[in-house]
């Protein structure tokens, strides 16, 4: 954890989006983890994502559990509140927070560790009970903080930095997510900025679990020949299926472009996006096929990456329990209390 | 042959077979008689099962309102041949026993000294009845019926209550009425009246019948929680079915939508998770559950006490330690919900000790949780919990308000007012928050489980993290001042001697008072009503030589606490404790006591009766 704030020095000709906010007003603390981390690369595409959506920072909800990647909610934001919970079950405190107040984005940040081992059930259960939420889990594949024990990401067969094997089976959280009904799936590398910023964008416009894997190489523990989260191994390995980007506000996502077919957009703010779909026969929308085609690449070895499902009618958990418009922590007393009159009536039912 | 005679002084237990349909006829027969005007106190004995195998029902009539279990069966109600042996045995001497005497028995298998009812039951439903089905249920109906006669209940008392429970089937009120006019036609034509006898009385007045568990869940209601996340566990589930039941009446818009969230989570530690996120971003959220429960929320609840976020708990008390006895009762959590959490953490506890109260600190505990910013436990267990007890009638100032404690609002913060999140502004330890999203760019801060210091900076100072355990201890502290205050009855003559209760002990202590004065032992009563203990608590210690502390559970638990927290002489508390899964009863609580009264504190008492 951090407790250096940045200096409010900023470059006086820093472009503010329409609200006013520059890209440094989306900035939190200076961050304490190592140089080269990719959860800071992560971090700074988040920080992007934000300032290029024109969120007001404040409404913003950063949830976070405990590790390496748990402790980025503090570098981001600073305007927004944030909760550091327990380690593996951020998933339920912002499952809480979303019901008490379904305004505002819930950013949801993880850890391999936090959402494989000690929290796969939170994980599980939150994105089956349809959370409205942006779920990203900065997978390296090992255990930071404690010095590089294996994380349950971690591929059968790979090496740790002691040349130790893992022999156990790793969890794909893709698949998994896939599996319990999120309706907006993908994975990304935190070396590829300009595929994970709109992928970030697309999931915080998404309603409903949005879940992104962010493969985030770790430079102290999980960086060497033999691992199979390290940046040489995931820049071979890495398949792209698509190239997405967003047009702000509220577009709808375009999946139904031809093979090869690249879209030009021009953006608000005149930054120019492309969609562009790589793999042939790839087709978002389609969660059966998705997990076909994932299950094929990862026997070859290859590690898929892009927007890999969408449901853009998704529905989320308020939707299921039909609550009020009013966020739950607006009502009022005489909304909330029935009064004397009907425990008079409820007394007499009782005697 | 002696044969016991009393009016509205009685205890009747049925024995029956779980799953049997049996329950709602018991219900009734209980029902029936506070109709009749005369108090009754009523609890199932059941198992950890669903069909098949015994469970028990017992009323104690008492026209003096004794609503304390009282030991002892007058009338046995035996419809259960797994159980006949031991119900038998149970009957004291002179009393009676009832029974389906369709199939005949050997004489071994009843006493010599009770009274022998039989009723051909199977025998009357046969000749009635095709279907299986209506057989088993009619047959509950029939010696409901047929007990009335023998024991004196007006038949039109009965038939009304039926009459209510019927009226969506219509259909099934004549067949009703029916079946408990052929039990009682029976026993006019061949039986005569018991010795045990109903009587009409004026003694229930306006009181109530109901379950704690409802009272409780109607609290959180009257408190404004809106958030409900629970997972399944006997004895509380029905805590948060009865809530479900009231927000669908009294929390649901015209156009159907729901003014509340209610969520079965996966199991108690994402509950308690869903909790805290909800009180964190300002709404009123609790969980309700049992012992096992407790243990699972344990980190969270440290969390909520560091970090400073209001959360309720209902904690309904079963049998423990581990699985333990959970379709029994006891008082056994309160050491794990008082200092649950790693680390030096303690906890507001409530008492309630009656629906009535379930129901008053239901709704308070939402306002000390944010007054508090911690979490707040109301402790009930599953003898008030899961059984109708007759209470006083529910009531609601309208004038109230809902006490959101310390927030700090867009207004505030515009005007310049600091916010630091562990400030200790106001001297009471109670530092004020923010919600979420209040302020475009003031008020935000980053919440976690770590030491902060007071602007919720990060820091592992040393001097920090001691000012800022200090500030909890001073929070605490104020707690002392908003918990419900322990209430006192004075014994008739001065007296040395006192006598600490809680909760559900209350009906039996009092009762166990008046036999104790009867026999010259005159004690100083005091009912706790929650922890952090008030200095009335440690005052009423302090003005005493010996203070008995009553409770239902093994170790002793709120006298560890009272020593621990008072810094008091163990010697001076004598330890009487019940623990056998059943209520503790007023005969326990004499015996006890009396053999204390000579005898040195540290006596080691005998499990329970």
């Amino acid at each position: 954890m951090t407790y250096i704030a940045k200096p409010k020095f900023a470059h006086p000709n820093l472009k503010p989006n329409s609200l006013g906010y520059t890209r440094r007003d989306y900035e939190g603390s200076v961050s304490t983890l190592c140089a080269g981390c990719g959860h800071d690369s992560i971090s700074s595409a988040i920080i992007q994502a934000v300032f290029e959506l024109e969120i007001p920072p404040h409404k913003i909800a950063k949830m976070s559990g405990i590790g390496c990647s748990s402790k980025t909610p503090d570098y981001m934001m600073g305007a927004s509140h944030g909760f550091n919970t327990v380690h593996g079950r951020m998933p339920s405190v912002l499952t809480g927070a979303n019901l008490a107040n379904k305004d505002l984005v819930y950013l949801g940040i993880s850890g391999d560790g936090d959402s494989a081992s000690i929290g796969l059930g939170q994980f599980a259960h939150s994105v089956r009970r349809g959370v409205n939420m942006t779920y990203i889990v900065e997978n390296n594949g090992v255990y930071g903080l404690t010095k590089g024990q294996f994380s349950a990401t971690s591929d059968k067969g790979s090496k740790s930095k002691g040349g130790e094997i893992n022999h156990d089976a790793g969890i794909d959280l893709v698949g998994l997510a896939l599996q319990l009904g999120a309706t907006f799936v993908a994975r990304s590398f935190s070396g590829d900025k300009a595929q994970l910023v709109p992928l970030v964008k697309a999931a915080l416009l998404h309603k409903g679990p949005a879940f992104i894997d962010c493969i985030s190489p770790c430079v102290q523990f999980n960086n060497h020949n033999g691992s199979t989260k390290s940046y040489d191994y995931v820049r071979e390995h890495n398949e792209a299926v698509n190239r997405m980007d967003v047009i702000v506000p509220r577009n709808p996502i375009h999946v139904d472009y031809e093979p090869g077919e690249t879209k030009t957009v021009t953006q608000h703010d005149g930054s120019i996006l492309s969609l562009h779909k790589l793999a042939e026969h790839y087709d978002p929308s389609d969660r059966v096929a998705a997990l076909a085609f994932l299950s094929a690449k990862a026997a070859l070895g290859e590690i898929v990456t892009g927007l890999l499902f969408v449901d853009p009618a998704s529905q989320d958990l308020h939707d299921g329990l039909n609550t009020v418009d009013t966020p739950l922590n607006e009502l009022h007393d005489k909304e909330l209390i029935p009064g004397a009159k009907v425990l008079e009536a409820l007394n007499a039912s009782l005697r | 042959m002696h044969q016991i005679a009393a009016i509205n002084d009685f205890v009747v237990k049925f024995a029956n077979v779980n799953g049997s349909g049996s329950a709602s006829a018991n219900g009734l027969f209980a029902k029936s008689i506070i109709r009749s005007g005369v108090p009754v106190a009523a609890r199932n004995i059941f198992p950890s099962n669903i069909q098949g195998l015994p469970t028990w029902y017992e009323v104690r009539i008492t026209e003096a309102g004794k609503l304390g279990r009282r030991g002892g069966v007058d009338l046995m109600v035996a419809m259960n041949p797994q159980t006949w042996d031991r119900d038998v045995a149970e009957i004291e001497p002179g009393g009676y026993l009832f029974y389906d005497s369709t199939k005949p028995l050997p004489p071994e298998k009843f006493r010599t000294d009770i009274t022998v009812v039989g009723v051909p039951l199977t025998a009357i439903c046969n000749a009635k009845y095709v279907l299986p089905r209506e057989r088993q249920l009619f047959k509950n109906i029939v010696y409901v019926g047929a007990l009335a006669a023998l024991i004196g209940i007006d038949l039109k008392v009965i038939e009304d209550a039926l009459s209510e429970q019927f009226a969506a089937k219509p259909k099934l009120i004549g067949a009703n009425h029916e079946a408990l006019h052929m039990g009682a036609d029976y026993v006019k034509a061949n039986l005569k009246p018991l010795g045990l006898q109903v009587r009409k009385s004026d003694q229930v007045g306006d009181r109530i019948f109901l379950e704690g568990n409802s009272a409780a869940a109607l609290g959180a209601v009257y408190g404004g929680a809106t958030v409900c996340a629970w997972y399944p566990i006997t004895p509380s589930t029905s805590l948060a079915e009865a809530f479900m039941g009231f927000c669908d009446d009294y929390r649901t818009d015209p156009d159907g939508k729901a003014r509340f969230a209610i969520v079965q989570a996966e199991d108690e530690i994402a509950s308690i998770g869903i909790v805290v996120g909800a009180g964190w971003n300002g709404a009123r959220a609790f969980t309700c559950t049992s012992g096992p429960g407790i243990s699972l929320m344990t980190e969270f609840i440290g969390l909520s006490y560091f970090a400073e976020i209001p959360a309720v708990i209902f904690d309904v008390q079963r049998g423990g330690p581990s699985t333990g006895m959970p379709t029994r009762t006891q008082q056994a959590d309160l050491l794990c919900a008082a200092y649950a959490g790693h680390g030096d953490t303690k906890h507001p506890l409530l008492f309630p000790m009656d629906p009535r109260e379930c129901f008053e600190f239901g709704a308070l505990s939402f306002d000390l949780a944010d007054r508090l910013q911690t979490t707040i436990f109301v402790m009930l267990d599953l003898d008030m919990g899961m059984n109708e007890w007759l209470c006083e009638p529910l009531a609601w100032d309208d004038s109230k308000n809902l006490d959101r404690g310390k927030v700090m609002t867009y207004a505030d913060l515009e005007a310049g007012r600091d916010f630091g999140r562990y400030l200790d502004v106001d001297g009471d330890g109670i530092p004020y928050r923010t919600y979420p999203a209040t302020h475009p760019t003031k008020g935000a801060y980053f919440t976690r489980g770590t030491s902060r210091n007071p602007y919720a900076r990060y820091s592992e100072e040393g001097s920090v993290y001691v000012d800022n355990m200090q500030r909890l201890l001073r929070k605490f502290e104020t707690a002392k001042t908003l918990i419900p205050a322990p209430l006192t009855i004075k014994a008739k003559q001065a007296t040395n001697d006192g006598v600490i209760y809680f909760g559900s002990t209350a009906p039996a202590m009092h009762e166990a008072l008046e036999v104790l004065e009867t026999k010259g032992i005159c004690l100083d009563a005091m009912r706790v009503r929650g922890f952090p203990f008030s200095d009335e608590v440690m005052d009423f210690i302090a003005n005493h030589n010996r203070v008995f502390v009553i409770e239902q559970n093994r170790d002793g638990q709120l006298r560890s606490m009272l020593i621990n927290e008072g810094q008091i002489d163990p010697m001076k508390l004598p330890s009487i404790r019940h623990y056998d899964g059943t209520p503790i009863t007023a005969r326990f609580i004499v015996s006890e006591i009396s053999n204390l009264m000579g005898a040195p504190a540290t006596r080691i008492p005998e499990a329970a009766e």
